[in-house]
This record gives structure tokens, C-alpha cells and sequence, in this order.
């Protein structure tokens, strides 16, 4: 029977729903508090959700979000990608986001496989690379399999250096390649004679260079590092400026003690100085790092991967193993440069979602106000992004400080059951690629996952749950 | 003529809210016709009858149901567009005004709103019913007592829901709850009443409306107002919440006197709680409308008091509280017998049927026992029997009375007490029909309703009126009035209104139904009562 208590106590009344019934209450003197409801994404109904109120998933997301946060990766060294990376041959080459054939390619990830093919001397024509492509002699494969992230395209060839993060908290590895500058680079899809010139400058000359100086300094607090950058105007996806500036300061002493020329040491340092984005790569071998200490956690609903290889958008989840779930890769939506338009760009690209898959990026957007204008908006709009961000994520990551809320601490970890009860998609910061091969970026804004990813995912999972325990390999 | 589509993705607002922005849109200059809906089946269909989607725009993309769409018809390119841009800015507008500030940003779930004040105690839950459940549950297990007004929801869920709120000793008020009275405060669709000693359980919204109205009127009061949800006295709900709601007023030291009300309930179920009214020691009114004598004095008991109507349920329990109210039964006013008298004389030949236009279900099915006992077949979208429902609804028969509170007419817009389109629309069609004597209509008041309702229906009756004249006609429009003299609308002006068109205005529905019937009843003279 019910509680007759209430009758004599003071009324206090959320409401979830028509606004027109807070107004009633309010204009009794009771002001309720009145909750922003949207509908669920399809297909999330009662039964789903109660599956989903699982004390197991609670459980399982904590312990999952916690080593996520617990990750400390460390910069350590700099190494051909064949030499570190698992499961890499000469014939290999990794692309960004989930797996894809040749055949549903587009054209800036068919550039740089090219690109890549020719640079490795696979191939010495673009028709010879696209013989070896044909006769099945390359094996593709995502980043992601070999503990590894690439920006846009993302392609890892056998030679290629890649930066070595070791997490010694979870004893595990992430990889990435060094950034290649902007303009007509391999990860737009450009393969001329120029980008071919600048990786093998980067493999004989930058490589090393750092793998010296990196190794002197005794390794770099990557997390340390980005949570400074961080204080300064960057969110360490779109806007690297900060981060990449600290990173010279930091290194150049050891670049220089470590020089076998001064010329050499000069054009390395020109080089990284070149590029706003130079920190970009390390931060997502950071990310990677993170994301990879909260995966296969049985029953986890947290999101350990978001990653795309422009036809595909894909996620991962802890609780989900290694499957994939994906959708269409999106357009873009944000500012482009002089002289191209949406009709110019390609969808949405590259493994650097693993920025906002850890909680930075666009999840701090509001430490970043300079970004608002890629958002066509006011600061004030950068920090309702990251506001939002809060609804779907686990966990809050002290560790990375942001000013502008009272320095609290990025939204970290998403929760796949929220972003599917909420109806609220991961936001993403990122770079417009052109769709043509080679163009480069054209522009940069915000983009949101396919829905389905989730609704797909999030229903496997209560597959899952909905095991009985004896199932057992219920993380597959 | 030019026809603009706009669609918002993942864009959900109420439908109050579109209602406004549809409105706000079609009164621009140069718009024809625009409307702001979320993009379902059933509201695509609706706008093609509208001829505001056409087989042209419907090719192109509209959305589905989580996304807005919005259409305008304008008399010119300029015109649209503007439309547009005021459509876009109000919508704009809404989605910052939610999320604006750190301060104010109001949390996005009600596991949130838990977390924000722990002190919470009850969840008022009107979002669409296939996510009610689960706001619903989440309230329950949160311990809130839930108010829910969706409807849509299915009986195993209301019949869960329901449960759960046994075993944690929660009020478990819906699906498909009009309005509940808590501790003075009016929930939902609710009228100011003063406190007092009078509880009510009710499994009818207007029914508990109507009650709470005239218990004010004969000068007392409500303790608590609980509702149970329409389908709580169903044989598969077995009125569960309208017995939990009896032990608490039986519990309840302010509650003296009991009523409980329902539309005709399974007989099994009204024996169920029948027996247990009859267990507890306070004075207890029971009107099961429409249910026959037999059933309800099943359990006859010396405290027990049965209601044929809403008011006879009013009268009795203000008379058992000790108040004075006029005795049931009694012969009709002076007042109302010269009406009917005036009415019947302006009538020509042929002028012989009756047309209810209703808003509330019950007000409705009280309308028509009434009117049907002295006429025979009332027509409805909700017949008191099989054979009486009308093949269309938008075409009235004989005598009929409609209840545009049901399903098929409040799918994709708001409820007829908010939204009074619909009913104005029939009042000007019922007005045309030659064969119309009376047009018989309830005004409900109170929180939630039509701000101003009579700034739209005075008008309507008195361009009905003049265009029967114009044909020689005299049409009698009969109100039935619910409301309080405290309601926002304020009853003494909303009655004054209504008397300048020379309707006839009455505060009880089931006088309003006999006067009704009696205008238009040629076998019994006005002293047979």
C-alpha cells in the first residue's frame, strides 16, 4: 500500500514532459524542476532499458572507466612502424577506421594506399600499385587492430617511423605516424613526388632525430603534457597550437644535444615549427593508449573506439569485444577555406576520434574558444558542446582541467546506453578532407556518428546481459 | 501557391509547443495554411488530407518520427520564406533557451533531476507513451511518486508499473491521469479548490474535475485528489491504484468523507472495491457511471452511498460532510425550466436532434445516459453500446454526441481542452445541419486548459446562431460549465461571456444533458419532473 507520507510533506515535483504542465505548477507557487527531455533513439523501449539498469553494466563501467583514467602513456621512442607495430609486413597497410575492401574506398584513402605503395617501392607507377592491389598482394588492414591510430587516411606502411607510447600502468603500447605538415600530404590522399620526397626525409631524417632526443629526455608525460595545452587554448584535435609549441620548447634542448648536424637539427626544428598540428599524432597515440586499457571489460557499455575510414563510421565497445559496429560516415558541418565548398568535401575521415572517444577534443571544447568559429558559433556555444558531453559520459578526467568550467574535469569515458536514451551522439571536432585525392583539407567543423552504430551495439549488448551467466564468454 | 518544407532532425518540442509555433505561423501575412509536427506516419497523413503535403513534397525527403517538420503554404515565395525563418528562429530560440547557461541548464533525464535535488518526491511524466514506461519506472525506482498523464502505454506495463508501486509504497497515479489534486496542489489538467474534507479517487479525469468543481461550488473542499488512469477498474488492472489510493484516504486524518469515481467498471472489479470501501469506517460515495444498480449495491453497507451522476456524487458527499448542497433528484431550477421552454418555442419543424460536442470523456458518457434515457440512441465515437457508434466520426446522426478527447482525434496535436480547433470546426458544421436543435458542449477550466476559452467559442456560437437565422433557424447551444471561480479563466467571466450569445450555461454536466434533452423531448412536458 502506499505511502501515506506524502500527504504531509511539501510537495517537490520533476516534470518530464509538456512544459505547459510546469507552467500550471509554477503558477501555484510550485516551481518544478523541469527536465529537457528528448526521445530515446529508435528502438530503445522499456524492455531494453530495464536489461540495460543491470547492476553487471555498472559495475563492469566503472571498473572499465578507471583504467581508462588510471592509463599514464609515455612517449618513449620513435621507430619504424615494421619494427614495433604487431602483425606488420612489408605488404601490409594499415588505414584508418573499421576494416574496408579496396572496392568501397574513397578517393583520399585510395590516394595515400597509392602513396604508400610507392613510397615502400612496392610499386614504382600508380598502375603498378593498383596491379599489386588487384592481384591481392596488399593486405589492409585498420590502425586499430595493431595498436595504432593515423589521422585522415591513416595509412601505416612497413617503413614508416612511428612514435612509441608506453603505458606502464597497464604495461601495454600505442602507435602512430609522425605528422606529415598540411596541404598536399599522404593522409589527404596526395602521392606526387613532393610527398613522397617529404616521408622518405621524414623516415631518414625527423625519425631519428626524435627517437635521439626523445630518448635523452628520458621520455615526455604525453597525458601531463596535453593537460597543460589544455590551459592554453587548445583542445588537442582541431586546435593543437599550444601543445605543439610546448613540445619544441621541450625537445629542442635534446634535439640539439643530440644533433649529427646543425643543418639537420635546423630543418627538423623548422619542420615540427611548420606545423600547428605536429602534437596531433602523439595525442592520439595517447588517446589510443587510454582507450585500449578500458576495452574488453565484460558487460561494459563504454565506448573504446570511434574511428572512420570515409565510407564507414565505426565504434567498438568494451563489453563488445572487437566487433565493429558502423554506419555512413557523415559530411562535415563547419567553415571551409577560400575557394571550396560541402560539394568539395569527403566524408568524415580518420582515426582522431579517438580524441573525443577518451574525452578531449570536442569534449573540451570549452577549453578552446578559438574553435567556436569552426562551430559557426560564440564561446559561449564551444562550452555548451562540452556541457553536453557530461550527459553521456561515465566518468569526469581531473586530470585534464578545464578553465573556463572551473576547471572541471573533462567528461570522460561515453556511455553507449546513454548516448542511445538521450538520443545524443558523441560531437566531434575535425578536419574537412576534399574528396579528390591529394586536394588536402579544405576546411574543419563538427560532426556526429551515424546513430545506428549505437542502437546496433547497444542492442547486442542487452543480447548479452540477457545470456545466462554459465554463456560465459560474454566479452567475446 | 507555393508549399515550403523545412525538416530538423532529431528536433523534438511537445505538442503544445508546436501547436503554438503552428499557429504563430499561419497567422503571418500571406500564409495560407502552416503547420510544425513531428514527422510520423500518422502526422504526414494528416498533413496530405491538409493538402499541405503533396504527392510533389512528399517525394522529397520529411524525416521520420524523431524529426521536425515543418510546412508552410504561402501565397508567395517571399511570403514562405519568411515563414520559414520565423519558424527556424522560434525554434532556434526553444533549443537555447534550454540549454543556455551552466547555471540553468536543466537536467536532460530524470536520473539527473534525482541526482541534482535527492528531495524529490514526485515525477509529473507526460512525454508520448511508447517512452513513458520508461521515465515512468525510473521514477518508481528512484522512490518518486509518479503522476503519469501519457497515455499509449500498454496494460502489461501499466499493470508493472502499477506493482512496483505496491512494493515500494508509491502513488502510482495513470497512465493516461488527467489530474490529481496533492496537497492543494492541481496536477495535470486541475481547478483551484479550496481544501477540505472531501478525498476523491478517481479513474476519470473531468470526472474528478466536475466533483472537485462542485464540491467548491456548494462551499467545500478537497483533501486529496488521487487518479488512477481510465483502464485502473478493468478486469486486467483490477483497480489496483484506486484501491491503493482508498486505503490512503481511509489512513488519511483530513479526509472524512470518500468518493470514488469511475466510468462503467468490470463488475468483478466494482465488487472488489465495493467490498473494500465497506471494510473502512469513513462515509464513502461511489459513482460507477453507467454501471446498473445491481451491480453497484452488490455489497450494500450503511456507510456506503451510490451516485448515478457526478453531481448527485458531489451533493451527497458534501451533504455526508456536513455542508449544505441542494438535495438530489430535485425537480430542474425555475431558471432552466423557462429556457427550455424559450428554446423549445424558437424551434422550427424538423429542427429535432441533439449534437454533443465534448472535450471530456466523461463529461461525455455522462451526457449521453442522460440524454439517451429520455431519447433513445445517442450516435459517438464512445457509444454507450456497439450498435450506436457512428461509421464516421466528422458526421454526426440523430442525436450524437462526440468526444474529441478520444485517440482518433488527439493523435499528433494537443488535447481538445487545449486546442479548441476541432470542436470550433463542429460547432460551425452542426450549426448548417438543418435537422440541429441543440448543440450541447462542456468548457472545462482550470490549470492546463485553453487560457481563455470562451474568447473562442462565444464568438463561434454566435456566428452559428446568426447563420441559422439566416436560414430561418433557431439553434439552442447548451454549456456545461466546469470550472471554479478561482481557475485562471475565472468562472463568472468565462459564464458571462457565454450568456452575452445567449447560451444557456450550466455548472452541472448532468443538468446540462437534461435540459439538453428536455429542449428537444416532445413526449414530457417541463413539470414532469
Amino acid at each position: 500500500m502506499a505511502e501515506p507520507n506524502l500527504f504531509s510533506s511539501e510537495l517537490q515535483v520533476v516534470n518530464v514532459g509538456l512544459d505547459l504542465f510546469a507552467e500550471t505548477l509554477a503558477a501555484q507557487g510550485l516551481e518544478p524542476m523541469r527536465v529537457a527531455w528528448q526521445p530515446p533513439a529508435e528502438g530503445m523501449g522499456l524492455e531494453l532499458w530495464q536489461t540495460l539498469a543491470e547492476a553487471r553494466i555498472e559495475a563492469a563501467n566503472e571498473r572499465a572507466v578507471q583504467r581508462m583514467l588510471a592509463a599514464r602513456p609515455i612517449l618513449v621512442d620513435v621507430r619504424p612502424a615494421s619494427e614495433v607495430l604487431p602483425g606488420m609486413s612489408r605488404q601490409t597497410i594499415l588505414h584508418a577506421g573499421p576494416p574496408i575492401t579496396w572496392e568501397r574506398m574513397c578517393g583520399p584513402l585510395r590516394g595515400a594506399i597509392i602513396g604508400a605503395l610507392l613510397y615502400e617501392e612496392l610499386a614504382h607507377t600508380e598502375q603498378e600499385a593498383l596491379a599489386l592491389i588487384e592481384r591481392g598482394e596488399i593486405a589492409f588492414s585498420p590502425c586499430h587492430h595493431h595498436q595504432a591510430v593515423g589521422p585522415m587516411a591513416g595509412v601505416i606502411s612497413a617503413s614508416m617511423p612511428v612514435y612509441v607510447l608506453e603505458d606502464q600502468v597497464h604495461g601495454t603500447n600505442a602507435f602512430s605516424t609522425l605528422n606529415e605538415g598540411l596541404g598536399k600530404v599522404l593522409r589527404y590522399g596526395a602521392n606526387d613526388q613532393e610527398v613522397l620526397d617529404r616521408l622518405r626525409w621524414m623516415r631518414d631524417v625527423l625519425g631519428p632525430a626524435l627517437s635521439r632526443a626523445i630518448r635523452a629526455a628520458g621520455g615526455l608525460d604525453v597525458k601531463q603534457h596535453t593537460a597543460q595545452a589544455l590551459q592554453m587554448g587548445d583542445e588537442c584535435h582541431n586546435r593543437n597550437r599550444a601543445a605543439s609549441s610546448i613540445l619544441i620548447r621541450t625537445l629542442a634542448p635534446f634535439l640539439v644535444e643530440t644533433s649529427q648536424s646543425p643543418q639537420e637539427t635546423a630543418s627538423v626544428l623548422r619542420f615540427m615549427g611548420e606545423n600547428q598540428h605536429f602534437y596531433l599524432n602523439i595525442s592520439m597515440a595517447c588517446c589510443k593508449a587510454s582507450a585500449d586499457a578500458a576495452a574488453a571489460e565484460p558487460f561494459s557499455s563504454l565506448v573504446t573506439t570511434m574511428a572512420r575510414n570515409g565510407s564507414d563510421f565505426g565504434i567498438r565497445v568494451s563489453g563488445l569485444g572487437e566487433r565493429w559496429y558502423t554506419g555512413p560516415a557523415q559530411q562535415v558541418r563547419g567553415l571551409y577555406f577560400t575557394g571550396f565548398n560541402e560539394a568539395d568535401a569527403n566524408p568524415d575521415i580518420g582515426d582522431s576520434t579517438i580524441s573525443e572517444t577518451v574525452g578531449i577534443g570536442a569534449f573540451v571544447m570549452a577549453a578552446a574558444p578559438a574553435i567556436a568559429q569552426f562551430v559557426g558559433g560564440a564561446p559561449a556555444d564551444a562550452a555548451r558542446y562540452t556541457l553536453e558531453m557530461y550527459d553521456i559520459t561515465l566518468a569526469e578526467d581531473s586530470s585534464m582541467a578545464i578553465p573556463a568550467l572551473d576547471f572541471r574535469g573533462a567528461p570522460a569515458g561515453i556511455d553507449l546506453r546513454k548516448v542511445v536514451l538521450l538520443n545524443r551522439p558523441p560531437i566531434i571536432n575535425t578536419g574537412i578532407a576534399h574528396r579528390l585525392p591529394g586536394i588536402g583539407q579544405i576546411g574543419a567543423g563538427i560532426v556526429e556518428p551515424p546513430m545506428t552504430c549505437f542502437t546496433q551495439a547497444l542492442a547486442d549488448l542487452a543480447a548479452v546481459i540477457q545470456q545466462p551467466p554459465s554463456a560465459g564468454e560474454a566479452g567475446r | 501557391m507555393v508549399i515550403r518544407i523545412l525538416v530538423r532532425r532529431n528536433f523534438y518540442c511537445d505538442s503544445v509547443a508546436l501547436m503554438t509555433l503552428s499557429r504563430s505561423l499561419a497567422a503571418l501575412a500571406g500564409v495560407e495554411d502552416a503547420a510544425a509536427v513531428m514527422s510520423t506516419q500518422m502526422n504526414q497523413t494528416l498533413l496530405k488530407q491538409a493538402g499541405l503535403l503533396t504527392v510533389d513534397n512528399a517525394g522529397e525527403e520529411i524525416g521520420g518520427p524523431n524529426d521536425l517538420l515543418v510546412l508552410v503554404r504561402a501565397e508567395s515565395e517571399e511570403a514562405a520564406d519568411t515563414a520559414l525563418q520565423v519558424a527556424e528562429s522560434g525554434l532556434q530560440a526553444r533549443r537555447s533557451n534550454q540549454t543556455d547557461t551552466q547555471a540553468q541548464q536543466r537536467p536532460v533525464s530524470l536520473e539527473q533531476a534525482v541526482q541534482r535535488q535527492p528531495s524529490l518526491n514526485l515525477a509529473c511524466i507526460s512525454v508520448p507513451g511508447a517512452y513513458a514506461a520508461i521515465q515512468a519506472r525510473q521514477a518508481l525506482l528512484a522512490g518518486l511518486h509518479v503522476f503519469l498523464f501519457s497515455d499509449n502505454v500498454s496494460l502489461e506495463q501499466e499493470i508493472a508499473l502499477k506493482t512496483l508501486a505496491a512494493e515500494r509504497g508509491l502513488l502510482m497515479m495513470g497512465p493516461d491521469c488527467g489530474t490529481a489534486i496533492i496537497n492543494g496542489v492541481g496536477l495535470g489538467f486541475a481547478n483551484v479548490v479550496p481544501r477540505g474534507p472531501i478525498g476523491i479517487v478517481s479513474a476519470s479525469g473531468t470526472g474528478l474535475q466536475q466533483v472537485s468543481c462542485l464540491i467548491a461550488e456548494y462551499g467545500l473542499g478537497i483533501s486529496q485528489a488521487l487518479g488512477t488512469g481510465g483502464r485502473d477498474l478493468s478486469q486486467t488492472v483490477g483497480g489496483r491504484a484506486m484501491l491503493a489510493g482508498l486505503d490512503l484516504l481511509q489512513r488519511d486524518p483530513h479526509t472524512n468523507v470518500i468518493v470514488l469515481l469511475s466510468k462503467p467498471p468490470a463488475p468483478e472489479i466494482a465488487r472488489r472495491v465495493i467490498a473494500s470501501a465497506a471494510q473502512i469506517a469513513k462515509p464513502t460515495v461511489i459513482a460507477f457511471l453507467g454501471a446498473t444498480p445491481g451491480d453497484s449495491e452488490a455489497q450494500p453497507s450503511a456507510h456506503l452511498h451510490f451516485a448515478s451522476t457526478l453531481s448527485d456524487a458531489a451533493r451527497m458527499a458534501v451533504q455526508l460532510a456536513g455542508g449544505q448542497a441542494p438535495r438530489p433528484g430535485d425537480a430542474l431550477p425555475d431558471d432552466a425550466r423557462r429556457a427550455i421552454q424559450n428554446a423549445r418555442d424558437a424551434l422550427k419543424p424538423g429542427q429535432r436532434h441533439v449534437r454533443g460536442i465534448f472535450s471530456g470523456g466523461t463529461l461525455c458518457d455522462e451526457a449521453m445516459a442522460l440524454l439517451s434515457a429520455s431519447l433513445g440512441p445517442i450516435y459517438s465515437n464512445i457509444p454507450l453500446r456497439p450498435e450506436w457508434r457512428l461509421a464516421d466520426a466528422r458526421t454526426s446522426r440523430e442525436h450524437t454526441a462526440i468526444d474529441f478527447g478520444s485517440d482518433e482525434f488527439t493523435v499528433g496535436r494537443p488535447h481538445p481542452m487545449i486546442d479548441a480547433d476541432l470542436r470550433l470546426r463542429r460547432l460551425a458544421q452542426e450549426a448548417q445541419d438543418p435537422t440541429t436543435a441543440v448543440i450541447l458542449l462542456d468548457i472545462v477550466l482550470g490549470y492546463g486548459s485553453h487560457a481563455d476559452p470562451s474568447s473562442e467559442f462565444a464568438p463561434a456560437i454566435e456566428r452559428a446562431r446568426a447563420a441559422a437565422a439566416e436560414d430561418g433557424r433557431s439553434i439552442a447551444c447548451v454549456v456545461s460549465l466546469c470550472g471554479t471561480e478561482q481557475d485562471p479563466q475565472g468562472l463568472a467571466y468565462q459564464r458571462s461571456l457565454f450568456s452575452q450569445v445567449g447560451a444557456l450555461v450550466f455548472t452541472e454536466n448532468a443538468l446540462a444533458a437534461r435540459v439538453a434533452a428536455e429542449i428537444v423531448n416532445k413526449r414530457i412536458g417541463t413539470q414532469g419532473e
